[in-house]
């Protein structure tokens, strides 16, 4: 990897050491100002007495840090978050293993399995904003999925399924889940594709029914990608705003309130500078934690 | 869907081909019907007059089919800006996050120099900061750089979301070019620029489109700075215009779904003719990055 060339004449060493600097410094520039410098005050801010607001803001140690860790809201925001991010993973694997493994047989021509992956990959492509109105339509009691529930007999056509607080983190979820799988889908036919075919000869060799060659096939070669994707797609969905902002807004009361909305609406609901930017902080602390246990495995596979 | 009858080895063997095929097949279309039955009805209420949204029971196509919906958000100029808005950003944020990710990923792939690694560890890094932890010193910051409510504001927030992904697809990029194809040139005495712009640049087109087509959905699709970052209606971007239909004295549903369908076309379009490089591209930065 090294770029030192012996044949370089002396006199331009000088410049050429300075070249890279040259190209990084836009990068290097960006990252300063908008990266380190950002995430800079925002820790120093959940150190104050609330900032922004007050003109000569008081340091007051981590009396901020007690009073968002011991809000009851907090907790259920964890607690909630921790569901719909968790349901959202397992689902996008379960359902972009199932669609991926339909894509990659043999049995049908390549052109229905590309037009069935076009449509698969449909959901991904609708912007959170547009996902989130398409479902509040949808969704509304007077909707089209509860007339067709209602004409297969379940239920009596009039769930609300945003606003009861017992059915609203779960329709988010779901919300989630349609909208997040085909990136799963995606890496995973790739996965499968990449899976030399005479693994599953052997297998079949040894005797190997289907069922076995999944499990002892299949899921082994994925299971690097499997892990990588779901580190990745949890670290994604727990940062996810626009569409719970956007569908219930965190609510019916606290009912679907995220890290995220929580930490939103501590600050441009509630102007509570100083408390927004401590939680945020601690989500900080959370997604590095996942960012570095995501980077291990990354290593771990080279 | 043509089914193969030369080749078959035994009646029982095709008969169970054939089930397995019907079985596949069933499959493939109760998940095309999860994925596309919503996005039907999407662009079904788009055609309807918003009284019939509700109507009881749901009809498919109705005989007040009209673009009027669409007609109504072309012609009001408050809501077309919403969309030269969203083309603007995006425009910008795809061609400058392209330019500053080419210099460096040229840097990171041909030279060395200290501070590479950890300049590499921080760009690595920085992917996993949660929007939400910048939102709030972005805020102030934006206000004190006087770019709150501006385009340059939104653009320069977005780079930061899109300059690592870019920089370091285009450094895996390069770094499968042979290192002796710029070298060459620049034994011939032309400088390191030259070999960047005139060797490199040409023959990463490919790599360079599919970084530039997801910088540009990025862009497109953001919601969070875009809300908070900018003031005015006639700075908001299209996911917050849509938000703004929602908001006023009653729901246009139809409205707000034909402008998610228009909202939608450049992604589409996009993802349509770039398919094959996006797809490679995204999955082998999951399966190798």
């Amino acid at each position: 990897m090294s770029a030192t060339l012996p044949r370089t004449p002396r006199r331009i060493g000088a410049a050429r050491r300075l070249e890279p600097y040259a190209y990084v410094a836009p990068t290097a520039a960006l990252m300063i100002v908008l990266m380190l410098v950002p995430i800079a005050m925002v820790i120093g801010y959940s150190f104050l007495d609330n900032v922004i607001l007050n003109k000569d803001p008081e340091v007051v140690g981590l009396d901020n840090y007690i009073e968002v860790i011991t809000d009851p809201v907090f907790g259920t925001a964890i607690a909630n978050t921790l569901v719909f991010v968790t349901a959202s993973v397992a689902a996008h694997l379960l359902i972009g293993l199932a669609f991926a493994m339909m894509l990659n047989s043999r049995l049908l021509g390549p052109r229905v399995l590309a037009a069935f992956r076009g449509i698969f990959i449909l959901p991904w492509l609708f912007t959170a904003a547009i996902v989130a109105v398409l479902w509040r339509m949808l969704l509304s009691p007077n909707g089209v999925v509860n007339y067709l529930l209602g004409a297969l007999g379940f239920g009596d056509g009039t769930t609300e399924w945003l606003s009861d607080p017992g059915l609203a983190l779960g329709s988010v979820t779901f919300i989630n889940i349609w909208s997040g799988y085909p990136f799963f889908m995606i890496s995973l036919l790739a996965g499968l594709q990449g899976i030399p075919a005479d693994l599953y000869e052997a297998a079949k060799v040894d005797g190997a029914g289907p069922i076995q060659r999944f499990w002892n096939v299949t899921i082994p070669q994925l299971k690097p990608i499997i892990i990588s994707m779901a580190l990745l797609d949890f670290i994604w969905t727990s940062q996810q705003f626009a569409l719970i902002w956007m569908t219930t807004g965190g609510g019916p009361i606290v009912a679907t309130e995220m890290l995220s909305t929580y930490t939103y609406k501590l600050a441009f609901a509630k102007y509570e500078f100083a408390l927004a930017s401590t939680s945020a902080v601690l989500i900080l602390l959370l997604s590095m934690v996942l960012a570095v246990l995501y980077v291990r495995h990354q290593r771990a596979r080279d | 869907m043509t089914i193969q009858t030369s080749r078959r080895p035994g009646v029982s063997r095709g008969t169970r081909t054939n089930l397995a095929r019907l079985a596949l097949l069933l499959g493939l279309v109760a998940g095309a019907t999860f994925a596309f039955a919503p996005v039907l009805w999407m662009l079904s209420s788009s055609f309807k007059p918003n009284t019939q949204i509700f109507e009881f029971p749901p009809r498919l196509v109705t005989e007040a089919f009209s673009f009027d919906a669409y007609a109504r958000i072309l012609t009001d100029p408050e809501k077309v800006r919403f969309f030269l808005n969203s083309y603007i950003v995006a425009g910008a944020v795809t061609l400058l996050t392209l330019l500053v990710a080419i210099l460096a990923a040229y840097a990171f792939s041909r030279f060395e120099f200290p501070f590479k690694r950890p300049l590499n560890v921080v760009i690595v890094s920085v992917q996993a900061v949660p929007p939400i932890t910048l939102l709030i010193p972005y805020f102030g910051l934006m206000v004190t750089l006087g770019l709150y409510n501006t385009y340059p504001g939104l653009i320069l927030t977005y780079m930061v979301f899109t300059l690592p992904y870019a920089i370091i697809m285009m450094t895996g990029y390069f770094n499968t070019l042979p290192r002796e194809l710029d070298e060459a040139v620049r034994v011939d005495g032309a400088g390191s620029w030259t070999a960047l712009w005139r060797v490199l640049v040409p023959i990463s087109v490919p790599g360079i489109v599919s970084v530039g087509v997801y910088t540009f959905m990025i862009a497109w699709n953001e919601y969070l700075f875009a809300l908070t970052l900018t003031k005015t209606t006639d700075m908001r971007t299209v996911p917050i215009g849509i938000q703004l239909l929602m908001g006023q004295h009653s729901y246009e549903w139809n409205e707000m779904m034909a402008m998610s369908i228009l909202g939608s076309i450049p992604v589409l379009v996009l993802f349509l003719f770039f398919q094959r490089f996006f797809i490679g591209g995204l999955a082998s930065g999951a399966v190798k990055s």
